[in-house]
C-alpha cells in the first residue's frame, strides 16, 4: 500500500524510490512524508530496506529512481546543500575512536560551521544529559539544531532504561517542532501519537497515524498490525 | 561568495585539519616511523652506498656532493609518499569504522571536502619533513636558509600530489587487508624506480628501459622539484608534472568518491 505522500508541510518527502543491489531489489516505489513536530516511526524487520533508505536520504547511496525533498529542496537538484537541515544518526557507530568525545563533537561542529561558543554550550548541555558513546552520536546529530532528524536504529544494543530515555528525549524534540524519522524494528518504541510507516521487503505496507494503521489493518495493537502487515502473502517469498 | 559561505568553508577545513593533526599527535608511532625510516636510509644505507656509487656533478649541484646529500630529497619524497599512503589507509579505516560518513554527509561539495583531506595530509607531511631536515642537520647535512624556505611551497605541491594519489587509491580499496597490496605495488616501485636513490643517468648505465620508467615516474619529478627547490632553483618540467598529476589524481579521487558510485563498507550492501 503506497499511499501518495502528502507534500503539504512535509519536512521530508520521499516519492517513488526504488533501489537495487546487483540483482536484488532493496526498495520498490517507496514514498511517504515526514511532517515537522512529530515522530514518524519507520518500522520494519531486518532487511526491510530501512538502512538503504537512510543511505539514499543522506546521499551515501546514489538516488537513481524517485525523488527526495528535504525542507523543500530536491536532493537531486541541490546535491550536498540539501543535507543542511538534516541531523543523522547512523546504525553503524561513527565516532572516531582516536579522538575524545569532545574532540569528536568539536570536529562535527566545525564541519557544520557552528561557532565555537555555541558548540561548547550545546556540547556541555548534550553531554550533561547523555554520556554513553552511542548517545553521544545523538548529541552530535543535534548540535546544529537540525529541522529534520533521521535516526537509523539508534537504540540497538542499549539497555531498556536508556532506550526509554532516548525515545522520550526525541519525542520532546519533536514536540518542539523537529521532524523526526526513526527507523526501528522494536515495536515497543512506537508511541500512540506517532506516525507509522511499515516497511517490509522494500515496500511500504502501511502509512499513517498509529490509530489509522491499526484500523486499516484490523489489529488491536501495533505488534499485531506489524505481524499482519509483514506476513508474506501466499506465494510470496519471506 | 558571501562572507558566511567563506567562513563555512574555512571552518570545515579547520575541522579536517585539526582532526588530522590530533590523530597524528596521538599516533606517536606513526611519527617515529616516519622519521626512523628515512634516517635508516640516511645513516645506514647511505654509508654503504657511498662507497659503491660515484656521483658526477649534475644540476642543481655545483660541486661534488656526498651520497647522503644526494638522497635527502629522495628521503623527503619517501616521507611524503608514506604519509600519502597513510592518509589513504586512514580513509579506508574510516570507511570501515563508519566515521567517514560524518565527513561525507557534511552539506558542502564532496570535492571540497576531499580537497580538505588532501591538504590536511600535506600539512601533516610538512611537520615530518622539517623534523627530518632538522635531524639531518645534526648529521651535518644542511641547506641554506633560503633553500629551506624555497622548498616549502614545493613540498606543499608534492605533498598534495602524493596525498591525492593516496586518496584515489583509497577510493578503490574496499578492505583494509588489501592495503598490503598497495605497499607492494605502489610505494616500493614508485620509490625504487625513481631518482630518489640514484640519478637517472646512473640507472641508464644499467638499463635504458628502467631509466625511462624512472624518468616518467611522477615520484621522480616530486623528488627533483624538491631537490632543486632546496638549492633555490626551479625545475619547471618537474613542477609541471607534479601539478598535472595532482590535477589528474584529484579528479579521479572526486570520481572515486562520487555518490553515484555508492558507498560500500565491509558489511557489503546495506539493507
Amino acid at each position: 500500500m503506497n499511499k501518495p505522500p502528502d507534500m503539504t508541510d512535509a519536512a521530508l518527502h520521499l516519492a517513488d524510490i526504488s533501489h537495487d543491489y546487483a540483482k536484488r531489489r532493496a526498495l520498490a516505489g517507496v514514498g511517504f512524508s515526514v511532517p515537522p513536530g512529530r515522530v514518524t516511526v519507520l518500522l520494519g524487520p531486518n532487511g526491510a530496506g530501512k538502512t538503504t533508505l537512510f543511505g539514499l536520504i543522506s546521499r551515501l547511496l546514489p538516488l537513481r529512481q524517485g525523488e527526495i525533498v528535504i525542507a523543500g529542496r530536491s536532493l537531486k537538484a541541490a546535491g550536498a546543500a540539501a543535507l543542511e537541515p538534516l541531523g543523522i544518526v547512523f546504525q553503524q557507530p561513527t565516532l572516531d575512536l582516536d579522538l575524545s568525545v569532545r574532540q569528536n563533537l568539536t570536529y562535527f561542529a566545525d564541519l557544520r560551521g557552528i561557532s565555537r561558543r555555541a558548540a561548547n554550550e550545546r556540547i556541555a548541555d548534550g553531554l550533561e544529559r547523555f554520556g554513553h558513546r552511542r548517545r553521544v552520536e545523538i548529541v552530535r546529530a543535534t548540535l546544529h539544531e537540525p529541522a529534520i532528524l533521521i535516526l537509523d536504529e539508534p537504540t540497538v544494543g542499549l539497555d531498556i532504561p536508556t532506550r526509554k530515555a532516548i525515545v522520550a528525549d526525541l519525542h520532546a524534540r519533536a514536540a518542539s517542532g523537529t521532524a523526526v524519522l526513526w527507523a526501528t524494528h522494536l515495536i515497543d518504541e512506537v508511541w500512540d501519537d506517532d506516525r507509522l510507516v511499515v516497511l517490509d521487503r522494500g515496500v511500504v505496507r502501511a502509512e499513517g497515524d498509529v490509530a489509522d494503521v491499526l484500523e486499516t489493518s484490523g489489529a488491536g495493537s501495533v505488534a499485531e498490525a506489524f505481524a499482519r502487515l509483514t506476513e508474506p502473502a501466499e506465494g510470496e517469498a519471506a | 561568495m558571501s562572507m558566511a559561505t567563506v567562513a563555512r568553508y574555512r571552518s570545515a577545513f579547520r575541522a579536517v585539519l585539526r582532526r588530522e593533526l590530533l590523530r597524528f599527535i596521538k599516533q606517536r608511532g606513526r611519527f617515529f616511523a616516519a622519521l626512523v625510516r628515512p634516517l635508516i636510509w640516511l645513516v645506514v644505507f647511505a654509508a654503504g652506498f657511498r662507497a659503491a656509487l660515484g656521483l658526477s656533478i649534475i644540476p642543481p649541484y655545483q660541486t661534488y656532493i656526498t651520497y647522503e646529500v644526494y638522497i635527502v630529497p629522495g628521503l623527503i619524497g619517501m616521507i611524503q609518499l608514506f604519509n600519502g599512503m597513510q592518509s589513504s589507509l586512514s580513509m579506508v579505516y574510516d570507511r570501515e569504522m563508519g566515521s567517514m560518513r560524518v565527513l561525507l554527509t557534511t552539506p558542502l561539495p564532496r570535492s571540497y571536502l576531499l580537497a580538505c583531506k588532501i591538504a590536511a595530509g600535506a600539512v601533516v607531511s610538512l611537520f615530518q619533513v622539517y623534523a627530518f631536515l632538522a635531524i639531518a642537520a645534526l648529521f651535518g647535512i644542511t641547506f641554506s636558509a633560503a633553500g629551506y624556505i624555497a622548498a616549502l611551497p614545493v613540498l606543499v605541491l608534492t605533498g598534495l600530489m602524493l596525498g591525492a594519489i593516496g586518496l584515489f587509491l583509497s577510493s578503490q580499496i574496499r578492505q583494509l587487508e588489501n592495503f598490503a597490496g598497495v605497499m607492494n605495488f605502489v610505494i616500493f616501485p614508485a620509490f625504487f624506480l625513481s631518482s630518489a636513490l640514484y640519478p637517472i643517468w646512473k640507472m641508464r648505465e644499467s638499463s635504458d628501459v628502467l631509466a625511462t620508467i624512472c624518468a616518467v615516474n611522477p615520484f621522480t619529478h616530486a623528488v627533483e622539484a624538491v631537490r632543486f627547490a632546496l638549492y633555490v632553483e626551479m625545475a619547471p618540467l618537474s613542477l609541471a608534472v607534479v601539478v598535472g598529476v595532482l590535477a589528474v589524481a584529484g579528479g579521479l579521487t572526486v570520481i572515486g568518491y562520487d555518490p553515484a558510485r555508492g558507498f560500500r563498507t565491509r558489511q557489503g550492501p546495506e539493507t
